[in-house]
C-alpha cells in the first residue's frame, strides 16, 4: 500500500521539477529572513537567484550542527515566533542542545510524511499502533502520534518506560503495530518473557523502529523474538524528525527518502565533494517545504549511500542504505576514506554474523599500514590450517576490492580484542602524525 | 568407526599450549594424542582425549574456541613400509589425507595413527576392504 500515490510514485522528471521550484523558493525565503544564511551566501559570493538547476545546489555552503548551536535557541528560525506552534530540542549530551521549530503547516507536513512512513512500514487505517517512542522534547513520540492520527489508525500514546504496564496493555488492547527504538523492542521482548507472555500470542504484525542505528542481525533477533516484520525508519529533528525516510516492508532493502520534501546528497566528509550514487559518504539534507526551520545542505554526520534503482513496492523515491556509522568514525588510510562499518559489512558478508574485529593503524616509513584483527569464534573456526589461511586471504581480498585499501588480516583468539562496556574497541591508531 | 577429535584455536604466543594442557589436567581430562599445526600467526591444536564433553566445556569456559571433527584411528603395522602401504592404497583410490598424526599408545603390536580425510566414510570402507584395522571410538578413548 502507498499512502500518497501521486507524490510517492512521481516520475523522476516531474519530481525534479517540483524539487527545483521548492528549493528556489526556500533559498529566497532563508536569504530574506535568516541572517545566518544571508551571511553565509554572501561570504560564498552567491545569491539565491544563481541556483538555476538542482546541480547548482553544490554551490551553496553547508550547514553544520555547530552552526545550529551557535544560533541557539531561535536564531535559525525563518518565521516570527507568532507563527511557531511547536518547539522540539535534541538532548544535547555533548554541548548545547539544538532547538527546532514548526509552523502549523510544518506540523501538517510532518504528519503527512509520518502517515506515508507508517503505511510503507505495513500500517493501515484499521491498525492499532502501540507507540513506545518517548513523548516530549524528543521528536519520536509526537512524530509517530500525529502520523498515526493523520492515517486514521488508533494510536496508544504509551511513550517510553513502565515496561510491565506496556506488556499488560499489549495483551489487553491487542495492538498490531509497534513503534519504538529497536533496543526498547528487545527490552519489551525480555520483559514479556519474564512475565510469561509470548509475543506469539500477541497481535503484532509490523514494527517500525528507529532513532538509533541497528544492524541486520538485530533485525533478525527482533523479528524472531517479537514475531513481527521489522522495518527501519530514519529521521532527525534538525531535518523534521522521524519520517525523513523509511524502509518499505515489501523490500526491507534501503529507506525511501521523501524527496519531494528533502533533497539528499552524499558527500566525501573530508573533501566535501558530492559523490555519485552508490558511493558511501556523509548524508546531507536540504529541506524544501519547511517554514519555521528550513535547513540548507545540513551535514547529518550519518554514513550511508544512495540508490536510485526502482523498488518492487512501486515508490519512485530514492533509497538510502541503513545508516552504518558516523563520520566522526572515519579513518583516512593512505588517502582513502574508510569507515569501520564498511569493514564490518565485508566481515558480515563472509561470516553472516557480526564478528569482533579491530582495525590497527600504524605507519611504516611514510606508509600507513592497516591490520585487521578478527576473533575466531566457532563459526569461523576450522581444524584445517589451510582453511583458516584461506579465510584470512579472502577477508583481505574483499577489503581491497570494496574499500580500495590493502589490509593485513590476522586471526586472533576470542576475547583477544579489548572491550569497552562490552563492545569491542574498533580502532587503534598508532600513527604519529 | 569414527573417532571424535577436539580442535582448539591458538594464537602463536608463548605459553598457550601449556595453558590448554593445564586446563585439561585440572578438569581431569586425559590427552591420548595431540598434534599442533601452526603458521607464523596462529595454530590449530588437535586432541584425542578420554572425555570430550569435559574437555570441551572446560576449554570453552576459559574462552577458547573449540571445534569437533570426526577422524579415523587406524592400526599401522610397526615395521618399515607399514604407513606407506596405507597411504599408497588411499592415494590410488583418490582419497585425500588432510592431515595425520601418531597416537602415543600402541594397540597390541601395532602403532596407531589418526587420519583426517575429506571423504571419511569412503576412506573407512576402502581401508577395511583391504584388511586395515580401523579402531572404533570407544576403544580409542581408553587405549
Ligand atoms: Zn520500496
Amino acid at each position: 500500500m502507498i499512502y500518497d500515490m501521486e507524490f510517492e510514485t512521481l516520475p523522476r522528471e516531474a519530481l525534479e521539477a517540483i524539487q527545483l521550484r521548492r528549493l528556489q523558493a526556500t533559498l529566497d525565503r532563508v536569504y530574506a529572513t535568516v541572517p545566518f544564511y544571508r551571511n553565509r551566501f554572501k561570504e560564498a559570493g552567491i545569491m539565491p537567484g544563481d541556483i538555476k538547476s538542482l546541480k547548482d545546489l553544490k554551490l551553496i555552503p553547508f550547514t553544520t550542527k555547530q552552526d545550529l548551536r551557535d544560533n541557539y535557541p531561535f536564531g535559525m528560525f525563518a518565521v516570527p515566533m507568532d507563527n511557531v506552534v511547536r518547539i522540539h530540542a535534541s538532548s544535547g549530551t555533548t554541548g548545547q542542545a539544538t532547538v527546532v521549530g514548526y509552523t502549523a503547516r510544518d506540523i501538517n507536513t510532518w504528519a503527512e510524511l509520518m502517515a506515508r512512513a507508517l503505511v510503507a512500514g505495513g500500517a493501515s487505517r484499521g491498525d492499532i499502533i502501540h507507540n513506545a517512542y518517548g513523548y516530549g522534547l524528543f521528536t519520536g513520540g509526537l512524530g509517530v502520534h500525529y502520523g498515526a492520527e493523520k492515517l486514521g489508525a488508533s494510536v496508544i500514546p504509551v511513550s517510553g518506560g513502565n515496561t510491565k504496564r506496556q506488556i499488560v496493555l499489549m495483551k489487553d488492547f491487542k495492538p498490531t503495530i509497534l513503534t519504538s527504538t529497536p533496543s526498547y523492542a528487545l527490552h519489551l521482548a525480555e520483559a514479556a518473557e519474564e512475565m510469561g507472555i509470548s509475543f506469539h500470542d500477541l497481535n503484532f504484525k509490523f514494527g517500525i523502529f528507529g532513532a538509533e542505528p541497528w544492524s541486520e542481525n538485530m533485525r533478525l533477533e527482533i523479528e524472531r523474538k517479537l514475531h513481527l516484520t521489522a522495518v527501519d525508519i530514519y529521521g532527525l529533528s534538525e531535518v523534521i524528525g522521524p519520517g525523513v525516510s523509511i524502509e518499505c516492508h515489501e523490500a526491507k532493502n534501503g529507506l525511501h527518502i521523501f524527496e519531494d520534501h528533502f533533497i539528499p546528497e552524499i558527500i566525501d566528509p573530508a573533501t566535501e565533494e558530492v559523490l555519485p550514487y552508490g558511493q558511501t559518504g556523509e548524508l546531507v539534507f536540504t529541506s524544501i517545504t519547511k517554514e519555521a526551520f528550513p535547513v540548507i545542505r545540513y551535514r547529518t554526520r550519518d554514513v550511508t549511500s544512495l540508490h536510485p534503482e526502482p523498488c518492487k513496492c512501486g515508490r519512485t523515491m530514492i533509497r538510502m542504505k541503513k545508516v552504518s556509522g558516523r563520520t566522526d568514525d572515519m579513518l583516512i588510510i593512505r588517502g582513502v576514506n574508510v569507515f569501520p562499518s564498511q569493514i564490518e559489512s565485508v566481515l558480515m558478508e563472509i561470516n553472516e554474523i557480526e564478528p569482533y574485529y579491530q582495525l590497527v593503524l600504524d605507519r611504516e616509513g611514510n606508509l600507513d599500514t592497516l591490520t585487521v584483527l578478527v576473533e575466531v569464534g566457532e563459526r569461523l573456526f576450522s581444524d584445517e590450517v589451510k582453511r583458516l589461511q584461506e579465510l584470512e586471504r579472502k577477508i583481505a581480498k574483499n577489503i581491497k576490492e570494496y574499500l580500495g585499501v590493502s589490509a593485513d588480516v590476522k586471526l586472533v583468539e576470542p576475547k583477544a580484542i579489548a572491550r569497552s562496556e562490552g563492545k569491542a574497541v574498533r580502532v587503534v591508531d598508532k600513527r604519529k602524525i | 568407526m569414527k573417532v571424535e577429535q577436539i580442535s582448539v584455536f591458538l594464537e602463536n604466543k608463548a605459553g598457550r599450549l601449556a595453558e590448554v594442557s593445564s586446563i585439561l589436567a585440572e578438569a581431569g581430562v586425559n590427552i591420548r594424542a595431540l598434534s599442533l599445526a601452526d603458521t607464523s600467526d596462529f595454530g590449530v591444536l588437535r586432541l584425542i582425549v578420554n572425555d570430550n564433553k569435559k574437555a570441551e566445556e572446560s576449554l570453552k569456559s576459559h574462552g577458547f574456541t573449540v571445534g569437533k571433527t570426526d577422524v579415523v584411528a587406524v592400526e599401522v603395522e610397526d615395521k618399515p613400509g607399514g604407513l606407506h602401504k596405507i597411504l599408497d592404497l588411499l592415494y590410488k583410490k583418490g582419497i585425500n589425507v588432510e592431515y595425520m598424526y601418531a597416537f602415543v599408545q600402541p594397540s597390541g603390536n601395532n602403532a596407531v595413527m589418526i587420519f583426517r580425510f575429506d571423504h571419511l566414510d569412503e576412506a573407512v570402507k576402502i581401508l577395511e576392504e583391504n584388511g586395515v584395522t580401523v579402531i572404533n571410538g570407544s576403544k580409542v578413548y581408553t587405549l
